[in-house]
């Protein structure tokens, strides 16, 4: 077991090399605004954005630029400035990340509280009207965009029935701090973002589980179950979602790495300053060290928490050995 | 009073395509002790027959079921949902086809057992993993002890059916169902599973169904065995007069396709021509009647019962040729001849129709 987790930990820096490198290569191929022209301001002359690109390091070549950029990284755990306002990549990060964790963590608890029980009944009760109101229900949830549900939801709870505050200037999200170091203010003004990013998710994991759960229950163990006079409620929570619920772990999994590597459009809507809007202000920028920062960010993420599915899976499935 | 018994036994499915006669008409009994073996192709109704006995065919919304099962002079049928969970791996147990996939992968075997058992007795955990463990010695797994914190998949085949038997056992039914026990199982694993399983009646005296589509598997443990063709029995029987004077074309065609080691060599196994019938559109008349060899005009038009033979209460049979006739066509084909010339020798070839203009 710790020499495959190792094992997969070493695969982790070699796929994030790859990344980076495959991120630097792109950017420097795609036709994007000249950096040190964006920096330099309205009227650049040709030596201030020489001296820009000088500064910067841009006037090197390209695997130079990449190995200086590593070697900041391995050295000082330093990810550059930004070329935009010169601030540390690795402060923005880090100022934004708890952001994007206070929604996608919450987000991920809704849309389980909402989703398993849901997709339980449902597959209990196929067919009939709670199954049939929960996937219609399910199916709206999925349909409905995440910044038209996230507008509608704003007009409806603060502008119209007023229980959600609207912060002067920032929408609907304080300023300062976030659900680590300030959870009671914080968390008020999150459950609307929360409902929102969980609606579609919500509705997924319900209309997964319902699938997994029919086909679990004509399973011939569900029959040994039930031959075994189980009680009913014993055969369908013990026996069914028992095995049902084993591979929500790795959808979970894989769902959270990719919103912790940013939520956009959530934190769009309600204004939320997290690691999703950095990437995406930072690509219109061309902002590169802030690019290259956010997508290892996404990409750490992803594959830290594809481990995790794997290590959790081999405790759930005893089945599964390492 | 028999144990298990019962009485016309109908089992319908409602489906798109119209009702399917799973069973349709089925009557047996079982003594206490007792070992019943039914044996029939895939589809006719064997296995809805006993899944409907343990009450495991209420959980198909689409089930319509009528008739009486009497287990001690009570009506399954009747009673409830609740009663009837009661008496579900305590009275009544069953063993299935695939022991690969009859045990929860994610669960240790004595677990599984020790939950078998605490349904049903109000006994702690620990006095439930002795019995576990006295269990799974007793259907002659080594080191029960150990093995009892195993996951299935670390068994074998045959271990898990082992495994399936003990906890089927585990709190001493009355009845013990057995469908198709060894089907998935290798043939040195069968002897010893069907070896087990006619110990285990002995020692715990247990009555026990066996529900196979091999008539050489229950040829050694049962006592009588039953022979269901589309939903409905054709032959029951003395286990040793199936073998030695069966009485119904169906299992004449079941026996010409076992193979026997005392035959001499050389002999090929006879198939039966045909397919079993669609359980939805059954033949009219006598239902065997496509794939008849002996079939008449009249067969196609009147449904035979179940009626006894003639000189023998024990044995029943569901055929429209005379008893004189069949005991003359079977003299015929245990001597090795075939079924078209025997046809020909007890003289039916004056009547019109052949089994291939039948099916047309």
């Amino acid at each position: 077991m710790l020499t495959y987790i190792l094992r997969r930990l070493l695969w982790m820096i070699v796929l994030l090399l790859l990344i980076s490198m495959l991120t630097f290569v792109i950017f420097y191929l795609l036709p994007a605004a000249d950096p040190a022209v964006l920096r330099a301001g309205k009227q650049p002359t040709p030596e201030l954005v020489r001296s820009i690109r000088h500064e910067l390091g841009l006037d090197r070549s390209l695997p130079v630029q990449y190995w200086l950029y590593l070697k900041k990284i391995v050295l000082h755990f330093d990810f550059g400035r930004s070329y935009q306002n010169n601030v540390s990549v690795r402060s923005q990060i880090f100022d934004r990340a708890p952001n994007t964790a206070s929604l996608a963590l919450g987000g991920v608890v809704v849309w389980l509280l909402v989703g398993i029980p849901v997709g339980i009944i449902s597959a209990i009760k196929r067919g009939r009207w709670a199954d049939r109101i929960a996937m219609g229900s399910a199916l709206v949830a999925i349909s409905a965009p995440v910044y038209w549900l996230g507008l509608v939801g704003l007009y409806l709870f603060s502008k119209d029935l007023g229980l959600v505050h609207i912060f002067d200037g920032s929408g609907s999200y304080p300023d300062q701090g976030n659900l680590f170091t300030r959870p009671f203010a914080t968390a008020p003004t999150l459950f609307l973002p929360w409902i929102v990013l969980a609606a579609s998710f919500a509705a997924i994991y319900a209309r997964f589980l319902r699938g997994n759960l029919l086909e679990v229950m004509s399973e011939d163990y569900i029959r040994t179950a039930r031959a075994k006079g189980l009680p009913e409620r014993t055969v369908i929570f013990k026996h069914g979602v028992r095995s049902a619920i084993t591979p929500i772990v790795t959808i979970l999994g894989l769902d959270l790495g990719i919103l912790l590597g940013g939520a956009i459009l959530t934190e769009t809507v309600f204004n939320i300053p997290g690691i999703g809007r950095l990437a995406f202000d930072s690509i219109q920028k061309s902002d590169l060290p802030t690019v290259q920062g956010t997508v290892l960010l996404g990409a750490f993420f992803i594959i830290i928490l594809n481990l995790i599915v794997d290590i959790v899976y081999a405790f759930l499935d005893p089945r599964v050995r390492y | 009073m028999a144990l298990l018994e019962v009485r016309d036994l109908k089992v319908h499915f409602n489906t798109d395509d119209g009702v399917v006669k799973a069973v349709d008409g089925v009557s047996y009994s079982v003594d206490r002790g007792q070992a019943l073996g039914i044996v029939g192709e895939s589809g006719s109704g064997k296995s809805v027959s006993s899944l409907t006995v343990m009450g495991l065919t209420r959980f198909f919304s689409n089930a319509q079921i009528s008739g009486e099962i009497l287990l001690d002079g009570k009506d399954l049928l009747a009673a409830s949902d609740e009663e009837m969970r009661h008496l579900r791996g305590s009275e009544i147990s069953m063993i299935f086809q695939d022991p690969l996939s009859s045990l929860h992968p994610f669960y240790k075997i004595g677990d599984q057992l020790v939950e078998a058992i605490r349904t049903h007795r109000d006994v702690s955990r620990a006095q439930a993993l002795d019995r576990a463990v006295e269990m799974l010695g007793l259907v002659g797994i080594p080191e029960p002890r150990r093995r009892v914190d195993g996951f299935p998949h670390e068994f074998s085949g045959g271990m898990r059916q082992r495994v399936m038997i003990a906890m089927a056992l585990a709190n001493d039914p009355k009845l013990l169902i057995a469908d198709e026990p060894t089907t998935a199982l290798d043939v040195t694993v069968q002897a010893q599973i069907l070896e087990l399983i006619g110990r285990l009646q002995n020692e715990l005296d247990t009555a026990i169904v066996i529900i196979t589509h091999d008539l050489g598997v229950v040829a050694e443990v049962t006592d009588e065995i039953a022979v269901m063709y589309a939903g409905r029995i054709v032959e029951r029987a003395p286990t040793d007069t199936i073998f030695s004077a069966p009485e119904h074309p169906y299992t004449w065609g079941l026996l010409g396709s076992i193979a026997r080691l005392d035959a001499p060599r050389g002999d090929e196994l006879v198939p039966i021509p045909g397919r079993p019938p669609s359980l939805i559109n059954l033949p009219t008349g006598c239902s065997f009647h496509p794939r008849c060899p002996y079939v008449r005009e009249a067969h196609r038009r009147i449904d035979p019962s179940l009626e006894p033979v003639a000189g023998d209460s024990g044995h029943h049979v569901a055929c429209l040729l005379n008893t004189e006739t069949r005991k003359r066509l079977w003299r015929l084909l245990e001597a090795g001849t075939a079924p078209e010339e025997a046809r020909a020798q007890v003289g039916l070839e004056d009547d019109v129709a052949s089994p291939k203009e039948a099916s047309l």
